[in-house]
């Protein structure tokens, strides 16, 4: 397997929580428009590798980061890294859905001015046009006034995920989106990621292995830190080449 | 007695002295509540709200300069702690969460919250009247706004707390620098509850007595001078209950009726705002 | 209440390191398409961030002068009475105004003693109350009665006063005072603290208003970690057949006793320091004449109240002011040592689980 358009690459990467190893000698590439999945058991490392491309883990003192990690050849663990512009450029939703406490529409508006000046009629139509993307805007185009909180919890998180688009990102994380979510929210944000991909490049951690089967390109199987396999999913889920991912997948352990 | 009756006896007598407990609890709010609008509504009178308080021997008089001396020095104490204690509050959940100083800011703030308000009074009464040489205005609001401070510092900083990081993480992941985090999402969040904690610390210095005993003092005659000693309604009650003329008395019971009125309301306002707030 | 177990929890800290500073305000004018992720620090948001942090940092910084003032200052306008009387200040029973010797034993004495009498009164109530609250309300009561507790607290301590004294007074004379001296008198060794002529204000009385007055503070917190108790634990304590009080008082107090403690240490605080209340019904005396908590008496609190915007510039003042000193030690000390009782049981409780 060889990824020919990799838009971002984790080389010789390691990374810190204090004094604990979290991630270990991580080495992949990730295709353009494509969606990426991590598994693995709980702690394996999967949310902080995620974590670690949109330079999350800034907020916290405590944390570090080493090695190389490439976004269309750049290093982001540069200093000089804006990190701002880089959000801008790689949009995050969450495990639970996160509404801000304002409108529907100013949930929408908010990322966008803060990197956009925009007329009221640009910023209109940017609302509708990442709300529609996210499948919501039928639901709520009568009521953007309203409070993003007052959606359900599956709109809530399309909610988050328009908030994200509407930046225009390149790349989207998906921080087990749908883990909080009933069985029909969750389909619907999967068929939404399948038709975001087109668009954008997809990384998504779910500790749902036959959401990663569906859903995924490629697969990442992660364990203590270590990334254990990476391939294309329906190989790895198929024909694994590791004893331990076989174990994982097939149930015998985890 | 068998066992199992026994322990059926010890539970039934301290359920019910629970019982008693809640009716004793009860029992005083009712009282004072009741005598204070009986004897409160009683004095109450148009020339409440337009005469002066009276001098000694005078059968007639009101409590305008103690009302309006009461609601100026209320208002400009909670004009100056607010802001302030909002600011701490942010660092200490924001910026300070763990480091030396936010931890020792919240120490300070701790003790500043269980200092007896006397010990404010005392205070200021070194720092303010000692070197200016006069009771004034001014020092009874300084005195007020370090009481409202630290109950500032604290609401908002708990009610920060409680806004969840992943709210925090979700408008930095947009790209959102760290002002824009609190001031538009963070602190939007927790308003509800940083209100009512400003609400709560109105309602604690309107009636707080002793912190203006040496401050603004007290004055019988119409000033707005805030360099002078001020009118106010609680040293003013504390005056006349204490003076065998009957008619201050009278006075004294409206005035406490009053601060009741507005203390109770700030209150019961702050909750049900709070949980209309809640709902939404 | 204090959250007394802030231990720093890696990876939750929100430090000062943030460097999403690096601003962006050319790709907000020239759009983000333009912008790279490269583009130099801007000045405009960088300005915004610096002057939010800089400002929410020096109002941290006053805030924690303002402690450092009130210690110094109080300590230097008590010198000269810490000059002329020394340590000896804290045990003489001397206060003479015009002969200039003071000390503070009898206002400290008065304040430890009221206050005593008020957590003897309401703890027990306000456990009651708490378990009240929690386990044998109606659904439908527990809000309107826990908020009338609370208002308890809001009602300001100038209305306890004048109510106090006015209203309270008079009947604890006539009819509380001769009860206790039939009843609890009696008893040798106690009955010399309920001696003496009933005359209504005193100790006892300026005690048992303090208590009315912390009841709502301690019954408050000792609801509140009632509440969040697990359910499985009560419910497994129901399990093996334990009536409501054994649940009460075998589990879920031994559970939450650090919040109860907590609780307790802040109604001593308010019951320290109150001042009005105390001021209209202890009596205002500087003697000390007998046990009895019929006897009037004086408190820190109330001699300050009583005197200070009338004494004399020197000794008077300052030994008012070292009374100050004294007070808002003995509320630190008690500040304090709940805040390690506290640190000192969760290590307890962390350790068993």
């Amino acid at each position: 397997m060889e990824i020919t358009d990799a838009q971002i690459e984790f080389k010789d990467f390691n990374f810190f929580y204090g004094k604990f190893h979290a991630l270990k000698n991580i080495n992949f590439k990730m295709a353009r428009h494509k969606v990426t999945a991590f598994i693995g058991p709980s702690g394996c490392g999967k949310s902080t590798l995620l974590r670690t491309i949109n330079r999350m883990y800034d907020l916290y003192p405590d944390q570090r980061a080493e090695g190389e990690l490439l976004f269309d050849g750049r290093n982001l663990l540069d200093p000089k890294i804006d990190v701002s512009v880089l959000r801008a450029k790689i949009g995050m939703v969450f495990q639970k859905p996160t509404p801000f406490p304002m409108s529907i529409y100013d949930n929408i508006a908010f990322g966008v001015k803060l990197h956009e000046r925009l007329s009221t009629a640009q910023l209109n139509e940017r609302v509708e046009w990442a709300l529609r993307k996210a499948a919501l805007w039928e639901e709520v185009k009568d009521k953007l006034n309203q409070s993003g909180m007052s959606l359900s919890g599956g709109q809530q998180q399309r909610l988050c995920i328009a908030r994200g688009i509407a930046v225009k990102p390149e790349v989207i994380l998906l921080d087990e989106p749908t883990s909080a979510l009933d069985p029909i929210s969750t389909s619907r944000i999967e068929e939404l990621i399948d038709e975001l991909k087109k668009e954008f490049t997809i990384v998504i951690v779910t500790h749902n292995m036959q959401q990663a089967a569906r859903i995924s390109d490629y697969t990442a199987y992660m364990y203590l830190g270590e990334m254990v396999e990476f391939g294309v999913t329906d190989e790895l889920f198929v024909k694994p080449k590791k004893k331990e991912t076989e174990d994982y997948i097939t149930g015998r352990f985890g | 007695m068998t066992l199992h009756s026994k322990r059926k006896f010890v539970n039934g007598l301290a359920l019910s002295l629970a019982m008693a407990a809640m009716a004793f609890g009860l029992f005083w709010l009712l009282w004072i509540l009741v005598t204070v609008f009986q004897l409160g509504v009683s004095g109450l009178s148009l020339s409440l709200f337009t005469e002066m308080t009276p001098p000694p021997g005078a059968t007639d008089g009101g409590l305008l300069n103690a009302i309006v001396g009461s609601l100026i020095m209320v208002s400009l104490a909670t004009l100056i702690g607010t802001p302030v204690g909002l600011l701490t509050g942010i660092y200490l959940a924001e910026y300070g969460r763990y480091n030396a100083l936010g931890n020792a800011t919240r120490f300070i703030n701790d003790l500043l919250l269980s200092a007896p308000s006397i010990v404010i009074g005392l205070f200021v009464y070194a720092v303010v009247v000692a070197t200016t040489g006069k009771f004034s205005a001014w020092s009874g609001v300084i005195a007020l706004a370090l009481i409202v401070l630290p109950v500032v510092v604290r609401t908002t900083e708990n009610m920060l707390q409680l806004i969840p990081n992943t709210l925090r993480e979700a408008a930095f992941a947009l790209g959102a620098p760290k002002s824009v985090v609190i001031s538009k999402v963070t602190l939007r969040a927790a308003r509800a509850g940083v209100m009512t904690g400003v609400l709560l610390a109105v309602a604690r210095i309107a009636g707080e007595t002793a912190p203006l005993l040496f401050t603004a003092l007290s004055n019988q005659f119409w000033s707005l001078n805030m360099n002078e000693p001020m009118a106010n309604l609680p040293v003013m009650i504390f005056k006349f209950a204490m003076s065998p003329f009957s008619n201050w008395q009278e006075l004294a019971w409206a005035g406490v009726f009053l601060i009741t009125l507005g203390v109770l309301a700030l209150n019961i306002i702050a909750r049900v705002f709070l949980r209309a707030e809640k709902i939404n | 209440m204090v959250d007394p177990n802030q231990e720093p929890k890696a990876g939750q800290a929100f430090g000062l390191h943030l460097s999403t500073g690096g601003g962006n305000a050319a790709a907000a004018l020239s759009g983000a398409a333009v912008a790279t992720i490269e583009s130099k620090t801007s000045a405009v948001r960088t300005f915004g961030d610096r002057l939010f942090a800089g400002a929410s940092s020096t109002f941290a910084v006053l805030t924690l002068l303002l402690l450092g003032g009130i210690m110094v200052s109080l300590t230097i306008a008590s010198w000269p009475s810490i000059k002329a009387f020394g340590i000896g200040f804290l045990f003489s029973t001397d206060w003479n105004p015009p002969m200039e010797k003071f000390g503070a034993l009898i206002p400290v004495y008065g304040t430890l003693v009221t206050s005593a009498i008020a957590l003897l009164i309401a703890v027990p109530v306000s456990f009651g109350i708490a378990l009240f609250l929690t386990e044998l309300s109606p659904a439908w009561l527990r809000r309107p009665l826990g908020t009338a507790i609370e208002l308890l607290a809001a009602i300001p301590s100038i209305v306890y006063g004048m109510w106090g004294l006015l209203v309270f007074v008079p009947i604890f004379a006539e009819y509380i005072q001769p009860f206790l001296q039939a009843t609890l008198g009696k008893v040798p060794v106690i009955g010399a603290l309920f001696a003496g002529p009933p005359l209504g204000i005193g100790l006892l009385c300026a005690g048992i208003i303090l208590a009315i007055m912390i009841i709502p503070y301690i019954a408050s917190v000792m609801r509140d970690v009632f509440e969040v108790t697990p359910p499985m634990l009560k419910e497994s304590a129901y399990g093996v057949g334990c009536t409501t009080w054994e649940v009460m008082w075998g589990v879920v107090l031994p559970y939450t006793k650090t919040g109860v403690i907590g609780g307790v240490m802040l109604g001593l605080g308010r019951a320290l320091g109150e001042t009005m209340a105390v001021t209209f019904v202890i009596g205002n005396t500087n003697f000390l004449n007998s046990p009895s908590l019929f006897d009037p008496g004086n408190s820190i609190t109330s001699a300050l109240a009583n005197e200070f915007a009338e004494a004399d510039p020197g000794l008077h003042t300052s030994s008012l002011m070292e009374l100050g000193l004294i007070l808002f030690v003995i509320t630190m000390i008690v500040l304090v040592v709940s805040k390690l009782l506290l640190r000192q049981l969760a290590k307890g409780e962390g350790a068993k689980s």
